[in-house]
């Protein structure tokens, strides 16, 4: 009963998303402060509406409304609660619809915390935020309605694609959404500064916060999925360069300069025109991810001529935002005064070198994304550009990059002491070395790369450590001084460190992938297989039914040494309604590494193929990602102290109400 | 049917898994020669599996991937070398089999474009660092705007 009222509230939505497009841009453009202030309200009744209607659209799901196209095919009433949530968003026009929803969020959270941000380049940057909203909801409404009614209600749903039905997937989009069409409100923030024609360090402050959280949420949504890959997949493989995932990392490498950005641009103004061209072109690669996902031009270029009305509405949309905001910039850019001056040795040079790199590593994943998709639009020859590519382009341009970083914060503004830094980074270098020089000797004909990969790693942890030592003691003084000197340091400092220091965690988490072992062999229950230092031995198999599939579990148990460390149970599922067998890989974590076995097929003599791993260290590869977001959110906290006491300045304690505190 | 196309994830996971249960490189596959299965698993993992999508066939699950696994290894047990068999299979299947694109002139670009974008954009950020330093420091009189217009409080209502 509610779908229809979820309909309606949709398109309300996109009446007040067109409404959100137009008056407050006049009102910013004429300096009129009534119809400025529509922006607010309306972006936030934008909001509610659309939340609403995704709401309408959770509960036809959480109570199998078989009336529905999209519940009949997304779901099956025997299915948990948590993935009969989850299957809102495992399809396209649920996915669409989250899409929608994120990025009326982070509208009507500018609208509801953005009280500092000077009324102009808000309302201008709620309208600009309402083209984008009123473009999706307009694709939503012509090619994707989630609220299509079926004539004949069936008795039963399809069910959840199987590999979907899983606590890491039921998190993992909306995570990865909030990141990536987080930075919506940046692309935003970018073209009204472009419009309204002021760009200064006020503006990067504004920003920043906005980029800080995207980029930390799109960091959890790349490691969720990347582990759920890992676990789900079987084969132990936790990267693929699968153009889904180079979706995903492009905004991330893009949005990753942008934060280095800013940095620059609010300590120091330089480097504006730069910002604001990040800016633009981060939320644009979010927008080709979409196109590339939605499409199904990856599938395969046929699969998108064959049915073209969602590719190239998206594709418009594409072209629409893309063009007229690089045209935008093309007019104004020039209009904006070169900042701050500094030396090629320095902070901003450190963060100019990054961003180089950064852009670099970019447009490699762009282009071996493109690429074969351009060749054979173009000649018709058909080429595949997979991991070998990628690990060969992509992997040279990280290690200039990576080994810079720890400099980055060693040197002064303006005009930094190249020997000085070396000199803070010392013992940085020293750990490093001395620790790839021992690997290579220990690990003697192993892998060569491995040892040399540990090495940045610690030198980066070592170097991102040192720093804030150095900052918090940078001579001998008594505990409670340097006590009072950590508390005294700003979040930033400490932010940028965690997340430098969690980029060599990952880092370590992936040299070390060159020490895994891996056993693929047909096993009898009871005989045990060497695994590293461990050795693994199912014990037992037994079937077992389960809610809305029927499993054949394994009882495996893990020893070292002739003691039982762990006990685990992989485990194959199979998913009556749609035929399919999955999975389960039996994962336990020791120490840091993880012992993985996967099942494969019975046979009749009594064997089960197996694959089993050890993978040492391999947890720290996402550990390493849960570090950097930590490092953003606390960078973060930073940021909204200091928006709030600009916000406070103006307005003595005594006089007047106290000031609204940003949430969050 | 145009509702039934969901994530490009799923739909290479749902190739993955119509292919059964079976898991990538099976345990009859492998060879009883180590240094050889290496090999063996070496040139898999660079060699596209023909209808999934952007899987190697050292991963895949596809009925297809393990004949062209099988393929390797027989070749490999025949004293191919790791070229000869790339080429054979390239032969059979052109360039898209390949998961990293053969260097010529179709792929220049492609290959070229990280050295590209690091040396252009050096080139371009060392030019703008030459003309005398950048801009002209601001004259006091400038600086006393900057500074009346950064004392400003935010525009608010």
């Amino acid at each position: 009963m509610f779908i229809e009222t979820g309909h309606f509230a949709l398109v309300l939505a996109l009446a007040l998303a067109l409404v959100q497009s137009t008056l407050p841009l006049w009102g910013s453009v004429r300096r009129d402060l009534t119809l400025m202030g529509t922006a607010v309200p309306v972006a936030i009744g934008q909001f509610a509406l659309v939340a609403y209607s995704f709401a309408c659209l959770a509960e036809a799901h959480v109570v199998s409304d078989f009336s529905l196209v999209n519940v009949v095919e997304n779901t099956h009433s025997t299915q948990p609660l948590v993935y009969k949530i989850a299957s809102v968003w495992g399809n396209h026009e649920g996915s669409m619809l989250l899409w929608v929803l994120i990025l009326a969020l982070f509208g009507a959270s500018v609208a509801g915390f953005g009280r500092g941000i000077p009324m102009v380049l808000r309302s201008a940057t709620l309208a600009v935020q309402g083209w984008i909203a009123s473009a999706f909801l307009l694709f939503i409404l012509l090619t994707s309605d989630p609220f299509a009614r079926v004539a004949r209600p069936p008795i039963e749903g399809r069910d959840l694609n199987p590999i979907l039905q899983d606590l890491g997937l039921a998190i993992h989009p909306p995570l990865l959404y909030l990141g990536y069409v987080g930075f919506s409100i940046v692309f935003s923030f970018a073209a009204a500064a472009l419009i309204t024609g002021r760009v200064d360090a006020g503006w990067a402050r504004f920003v920043r916060p906005w980029a800080l959280l995207a980029w930390t949420f799109l960091t959890l949504g790349i490691a969720m999925g990347s582990y759920w890959a890992y676990y789900t997949l079987g084969w132990g493989g936790f990267w693929f360069w699968d153009p889904v995932e180079n979706a995903s990392l492009m905004p991330w490498l893009a949005g990753t300069a942008l934060l280095h950005c800013t940095s620059v641009m609010e300590k120091r103004e330089a480097l504006k025109v730069w910002t604001i061209f990040l800016a633009i072109t981060t939320f644009s690669l979010s927008l080709l991810g979409t196109f590339l996902v939605r499409s199904g031009v990856l599938t395969s270029v046929h699969s998108f001529a064959s049915d073209p009305t969602r590719g190239t509405f998206i594709l418009l949309i594409l072209a629409l935002f893309i063009g007229g905001s690089f045209a935008l910039y093309a007019w104004r850019a020039p209009m904006l005064r070169v900042g701050g001056i500094f030396a090629p040795v320095s902070r901003e040079g450190s963060l100019v070198f990054n961003n180089l790199f950064l852009s670099a590593c970019c447009a490699t994943v762009l282009v071996g994304t493109l690429y074969p998709l351009a060749l054979e639009a173009t000649t018709g020859q058909k080429i595949s550009v997979g991991a070998p590519f990628f690990n060969l382009t992509f992997g040279p341009l990280m290690v200039p990059l990576l080994f810079v970083m720890p400099f980055g914060p060693a040197l002064a503004w303006k005009r930094g002491d190249l020997l000085g830094a070396v000199q803070r980074l010392m013992v940085a270098l020293t750990v490093g070395l001395v620790i790839a020089v021992v690997l290579v000797a220990v690990t003697r004909g192993g892998p060569v790369l491995a040892p040399l990969g540990v090495g940045l790693a610690a030198y980066i942890i070592v170097g991102a450590l040192s720093d804030v030592a150095l900052r918090v003691r940078p001579r001998p003084m008594p505990l409670r001084t340097v006590v009072e000197r950590a508390a005294g340091l700003p979040r930033s400092a400490w932010g940028t460190a965690i997340a430098h220091a969690g980029m060599g965690v990952t880092l370590l988490g992936l040299a070390a992938t060159g020490w895994g072992v891996e056993r693929i062999a047909a096993v009898h229950p009871g005989q045990p297989v060497d695994l590293g230092p461990y050795s693994v031995t199912i014990t037992a198999l037994v079937p077992r039914p389960g809610p809305n599939y029927s499993e054949t579990l394994a009882q495996a148990v893990v020893m070292e040494g002739g003691r039982v460390v762990a006990e685990i149970t992989p485990a194959k599922r199979f998913f009556a309604t749609r035929q399919q067998t999955v999975a389960e890989a039996g994962i336990v974590t020791l120490g840091l590494g993880q012992v993985y076995v996967s099942l494969g097929d019975q046979h009749p003599d009594g064997t089960i193929d197996t694959r089993m791993f050890w993978k040492p260290l391999v947890s720290l590869i996402w550990g390493g990602a849960l570090v950097m977001a930590f490092g953003g959110l606390l960078s973060l906290s930073d940021r909204r102290l200091r928006i709030g006491v600009a916000f406070r300045r103006p307005r003595p304690a005594a006089a007047g109400p106290r000031p609204p505190v940003p949430a969050e | 049917m145009t509702r039934r196309r969901t994530l490009g994830a799923v739909a290479l996971m749902a190739a993955l898994l119509a292919a059964g249960p079976s898991r990538a490189v099976e345990p009859d596959e492998v060879l009883p020669d180590a240094g050889l299965e290496a090999r063996a698993r070496d040139v898999s993992s660079g060699l596209r599996c023909l209808v999934c999508q952007n899987q190697s066939i050292d991963d895949s699950a596809a009925p297809l991937a393990r004949d062209l696994r099988l393929i390797v290894r027989e070749h490999l047990k025949a004293g191919d070398t790791d070229a000869e068999i790339r080429a054979y299979l390239v032969q059979r299947y052109g360039d898209f089999v390949l998961l990293k694109p053969p260097f010529e002139r179709a792929t220049l670009l492609l290959w070229a474009t990280p050295a590209l974008v690091v040396v252009f954009g050096g080139m371009a950020l060392w030019r703008r660092r030459r003309p005398g330093t950048g801009a002209a420091p601001l004259d006091p009189d400038e600086q006393a705007r900057v500074d009346a217009l950064m004392a400003e409080p935010p525009t608010r209502r």
